[in-house]
């Protein structure tokens, strides 16, 4: 993959295409057929408002995370970028009077309709967390495998298969696969953040959602994280959250950008292709804030 | 909100202003005594207590532990079924605290509404506080003949053939013990792992929701692991509470030296000869070997006391990454 020394250009505004990494110059059509594995799905979002009690943090966000992209969030701390990607897999509802309005679509089908298990739309939609949370006791294959072994899968071949590979996606297996079997809190946070993505991609979800998963970490474990990012996009539909705005252009085919209202909540400015948030935004917002401009 | 020029110079003369520091010297001795004081407490205890049973110990030897016979008149002192019985009923009782306590604990932390949780944490609690004595006269006075009527003599004549269930059902014995100690251990159990589990992170709950878990496994594989050195220190509190009870088990156990697998048998326990026969203690060889009962009693609790509190103590401080692995 692209090797791109980070921190490299700081002025930020109108990141050339060419600054790009490699896949990002070529034209959509082209660039999902050249690295397509495995046909994903579709992520729309319709109308969305999130309430936390009587507290709205999002307002009417409509957009739709494309298959086989990886669109980015990005917006100033506090617009509800966490709180939007949790109401994609229903992880909002989890915190006590939180509550969800309008719709999700996954594949045209809405994840919130009545009788929808939320528990089956969190099986198609993984979630990587901003802090890296493995489980700390369970050994390093277990977190890999926890979520098949929760689904019933006791075939240690496939276990061992799945385990290996999706270390290996992670760009972890290399520095721990002689120690598969000590627990995962012993490993350092970057290592750790990498161990929860391949719980994620293990039970191969439709969807991945990362809520800034690198921003805990160093320069060259944000490289692996965004190399692997680029890399499931072939297989994937992934929506991530970030604060760093180099990651978004460098990373993203379509972003969304999202900032605080009047009325406290927030809501979507804009969203359009990576290419044209950030050379050619139509919101004066927008502008400002890839620019650095914004308050 | 503006600086006014020269603010900060203006606090950074304030703060260097001299304060008198003569308070901290008798602060410091102050708290340093208290503790000295707790200190040497305990170690005044265990001394007296180890000092006063020298003669018990010189005169009974290992057959003190080994042996079962207990006949002060002859001067024979053999402690086994105490320790018997305070073995098997707090034991037993343990386990049984164990199952309920930790249910309830991850019914208030993890499934129960706050409005429902609140009160029914607060009733546990007060299970706590309801003195010793009131249990042991509900023992023996409803618990016993109902439990004699319901339980024992059902369980007699048709599983009678058992060893547990052998013997005459009359209610006062062992399990009318057993079912006091794990209604007095249960709320150490509960509250304090209650506690521990709500100690445990909501990323490690969301960790498993994110992975498609239903609460049940989520409870399963997210939080019990991370909090299982706390549960298990919670189950050493209980039973250190279970060894030590006193009253109500002397009321209701039937006070018999006999050791025997039957929950029906009478029994005794460690605490249980102390409260009963220290006043019958004339003799000096007696009254040590009372005391050495005590001593072995005050260091078991110790020391399940001592390795609860490290056990507990690793879940709350240690928490996420690498002390908690083993
Ligand atoms: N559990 C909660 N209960 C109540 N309000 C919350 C809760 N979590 C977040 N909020 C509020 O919702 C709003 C959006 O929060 P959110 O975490 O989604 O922001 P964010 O864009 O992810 O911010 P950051 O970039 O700092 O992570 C904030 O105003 C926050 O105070
Ligand atoms: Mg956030």
């Amino acid at each position: 993959m692209t090797a791109m020394t980070d921190g490299s250009s700081s002025s930020l505004p109108a990141v050339a295409p060419d600054a790009l990494p490699l896949s990002r110059g070529l034209p959509l059509g082209e660039r999902a057929s050249a690295a397509l594995e495995h046909p994903a799905v579709q992520v729309e979002v319709g109308s969305l408002h999130a309430y936390y009690g009587r507290h709205r943090v999002l307002r009417d966000v409509t957009f739709t995370a494309r298959p086989n992209a990886v669109t980015a969030i990005i917006g100033p701390s506090g617009c509800g970028k966490s709180t939007l990607i949790r109401c994609l897999n229903r992880m909002h509802e989890v915190t006590p009077g939180a509550r969800v309005e309008g719709e999700v679509r996954l594949d045209g089908s809405s994840i919130y309709a009545p009788g929808i298990d939320p528990v089956v739309i969190r099986q198609r939609i993984g979630m990587v967390f901003q802090r890296p949370n493995p489980f700390p006791t369970m050994s390093i294959f277990d977190n890999v495998v926890a979520g098949l072994k929760l689904a019933g899968i006791r075939d240690r071949q496939l276990l061992d298969e799945v385990a290996e590979r999706s270390l290996q996606r992670a760009a972890l297996w290399d520095e721990v696969r002689d120690k598969l079997k000590s627990p995962g809190g012993a490993l350092s946070g970057g290592q750790q953040q990498r161990l929860c993505i391949a719980r994620a991609i293990a039970v191969e979800p439709e969807v991945i959602l990362m809520d800034e998963p690198a921003s805990a970490l160093d320069p060259i474990s944000t490289l692996k994280i965004e190399e692997l990012m680029d890399s499931l996009r072939a297989s994937y539909t992934i929506v991530i959250v970030t604060h760093n705005m180099q990651q978004a252009s460098r990373v993203s085919d379509q972003t969304a950008f999202l900032t605080v209202g009047d009325d406290g909540a927030g809501y979507l400015v804009e969203f359009d292709d990576t290419a044209t948030i950030f050379t050619n935004p139509r919101q004066r917002l927008t502008e400002d804030y890839i620019s650095g401009r914004f308050g | 909100m503006s600086v006014v020029p020269g603010q900060p110079d203006r606090i950074r003369t304030l703060l260097s202003r001299h304060r008198p520091r003569y308070g901290e010297p008798i602060f410091r001795g102050l708290v340093g005594l208290a503790s000295l004081t707790v200190v040497a407490l305990i170690a005044g205890l265990i001394l007296v207590i180890a000092q006063q049973s020298l003669t018990g110990i010189a005169h009974n030897g290992l057959a003190f532990l080994g042996g079962s016979d207990w006949d002060p008149v002859h001067q024979v002192f053999q402690a086994l079924p105490f320790i018997y019985g305070t073995v098997f009923t707090a034991g037993t009782a343990l386990v049984l605290a164990m199952l309920i306590g930790v249910g309830v604990a991850i019914f208030l932390v993890d499934l129960a509404p706050a409005w429902l949780a609140r009160p029914v944490g607060l009733m546990v609690e007060m299970l706590a506080a309801i003195p010793s004595v009131v249990y042991g006269l509900w023992g023996i006075f409803v618990l016993a003949p109902w439990l004699r009527d319901f339980v024992e003599v059902p369980l007699h004549d048709t599983l009678g053939f058992l060893p547990f269930f052998s013997g005459n059902p009359i209610g006062i014995g062992n399990l009318a013990a057993v079912v006091v100690l794990t209604i007095m251990v249960l709320p150490t159990v509960a509250v304090v792992s209650r506690d521990v589990l709500a100690a445990v992170p909501i990323s490690q709950r969301e960790a498993a929701l994110a992975l498609g878990a239903t609460r049940w496994e989520t409870i399963r594989i997210g939080v019990l692991p991370y909090a299982r050195s706390g549960i298990v220190g919670a189950g050493i509190l209980g039973l250190a509470r279970g060894v030590g009870e006193t009253m109500a088990v002397t009321m209701v156990i039937g006070n018999a030296p006999v050791i025997s697998l039957s929950l029906f048998s009478q029994g005794y326990t460690m605490a249980s000869v102390i409260a009963n026969e220290f006043s019958e203690a004339t003799t000096n060889l007696y009254r040590s070997s009372l005391l050495e009962i005590g001593l072995l009693l005050l260091m078991v609790t110790l020391l399940i006391n001592a390795v609860a509190r490290l056990l507990i103590w690793r879940v709350a401080y240690g928490s996420t990454s690498r002390s908690v692995l083993a």
